[in-house]
């Protein structure tokens, strides 16, 4: 699953937001195909190490490399990287004056500024991937959110991605939405895309990933194999989180 | 009666002239500020922070200051600069420069309706500044916009009445004029207010039609 260099590299990565410490000292690096499942409590960083990796959030200090370039720090460069990495939000954030059609067709052609009717086949193929090609013509406001998720992963992936960032993709769903959504995802995997997965679905981090990562007040507490990290996790922060989690 | 409408007819020419150059101010200005305010407005919500200080200052030094004073400085002061522009053209100008920050404003109040996430998963596409607000953020503003944008816009049509002190014959010019010929004000100021009330109407239509028209789901 791991070949050559790695694809994202965070090195001594600090953030504050004002006296809030939330990202102390975060070393990491993911492999190209790899997927890294990112778990802690709530405030412990997790979401902010996320969205620093398409630079969302800026960094105080430390590097961020993304396939073997430093992040940009603005313009251009910037919006370039972003366009090579994949972005899915707890909230969705399907453009709400749009089509679903329109939402996945959208960046590939005014920022790859790709063909329309092209891009149009490519996002009919990804919403049919995901299972909504049902629903081109709607407005996002006409669906579920297992649907809008879904979409929004369709948008991500029409923009041919080297990674895949999700920020708590399920966290904002009905409970009998979240199979759906992790579905995708874990077929996602399965074809070898390199994700970073924030989330508090725990069976998804056990059969899906590569590597879990513990994080704990923007520390990185623990970084394992799923079956080490469930059966045997180190630090007592993780047995303590484990054991919340897990007793019912 | 017949007086009242004698006061219109036998002044025909005067009504015709004086409100053609309203119209023409209003136009003028309408189209300077909407597009002068709309770079204000990006300025102000730019992630570039000398833009956003830029943008700030404009609006509270222009909004702050009375719009009569604005005249004066085009009329008065810029041609001691020994820089030449007519009465008709300082007018258009001073109610550009001052209704844009006021249209600035009603930019801004309508992107911060947008929810940030629509901005941020647009960025996140890869897209540039000038493409999250023009594809994404203003076109879901609009519709919030229209309101307060019309607001501004009938302000603006009755300011233009202030360019009658600085030589421009306009609607507000009309009174002086008539009040040399001899004619009865009373008449006359209704003939004014009417006039005003006909050439607003079609901006209260132009509100309804766009809010309808950009009517969107959430």
């Amino acid at each position: 699953m791991t070949t050559g260099e790695p694809l994202i590299v965070l090195d001594a990565v600090n953030k504050w937001f004002g006296p809030l410490h939330v990202l102390d000292d975060v070393s990491l690096s993911v492999g190209r195909g790899e997927v890294v499942v990112v778990i802690g409590p709530s405030g412990s960083g997790k979401s902010t190490l996320c969205r620093a990796i398409n630079r969302l959030e800026p960094i105080n200090s430390g590097t961020i490399t993304f396939d073997g370039q430093p992040l940009p720090a603005e313009g251009k460069p910037l919006a370039r990287l972003r366009s090579e990495v994949g972005m899915v939000f707890q909230s969705f954030n399907l453009f709400a004056h749009k089509t679903i059609l329109e939402n996945v067709t959208l960046g590939p052609i005014k920022v790859r500024k790709e063909k329309p009717a092209a891009a149009r086949e490519r996002g009919l193929a990804l919403l049919d991937r995901v299972g909504i090609a049902n629903q081109a013509d709607k407005f996002p406001a006409q669906l579920s959110g297992g649907q809008q998720q879904r979409a929004a992963i369709a948008r991500a992936l029409a923009m041919q991605p080297k990674a895949m960032l999700f920020d708590e993709p399920t966290s904002a769903l009905d409970p009998e939405m979240v199979g759906e959504v992790l579905d995708v995802m874990t077929s996602l995997a399965r074809d070898g895309m390199t994700m970073v997965v924030v989330t508090h679905e725990m069976g998804f981090a056990r059969h899906a990933a590569n590597r879990v990562i513990f994080m704990a007040d923007g520390r990185l507490v623990e970084d394992a194999s799923p079956a080490e990290f469930f059966e045997n996790p180190r630090s007592e922060r993780a047995k303590d989180f484990l054991s919340k989690i897990l007793t019912h | 009666m017949g007086e009242f409408f004698r006061v219109l007819t036998d002044n025909g020419q005067l009504f015709v002239d004086g409100f053609t150059n309203t119209v023409k101010l209003f136009l003028i200005a309408a189209v300077g500020s909407l597009v002068l305010g709309t770079l204000l407005g990006a300025m102000r919500v730019s992630p570039v922070p000398a833009l956003r200080a830029f943008g700030a200052t404009y609006v509270n030094l222009v909004r702050n200051t009375p719009l009569t004073l604005v005249f004066a400085f085009l009329v008065f002061a810029v041609p001691k600069l020994d820089v030449n522009i007519d009465y008709f053209a300082s007018a258009a100008i001073a109610l550009t420069v001052y209704t844009s920050a006021f249209v600035c404003e009603v930019i801004r109040s309508g992107v911060n309706t947008v929810a940030a996430g629509q901005a941020e998963a647009a960025r996140a596409l890869g897209m540039t500044f000038a493409q999250v607000l023009t594809l994404i953020v203003l076109p879901q503003a609009l519709r919030a916009m229209v309101p307060p944008m019309m607001s501004v816009f009938i302000a603006m049509l009755k300011n233009t009445t202030i360019a009658a002190g600085f030589s421009v014959l306009e609607a507000g010019a009309i009174p002086a004029y008539m009040a040399e010929r001899g004619e009865p004000q009373f008449a006359v100021l209704l003939w004014i207010t009417i006039g005003f009330l006909i050439l607003i109407l079609p901006l209260v239509a132009l509100q309804r039609f766009l809010e309808r028209k950009w009517r969107v789901a959430r």
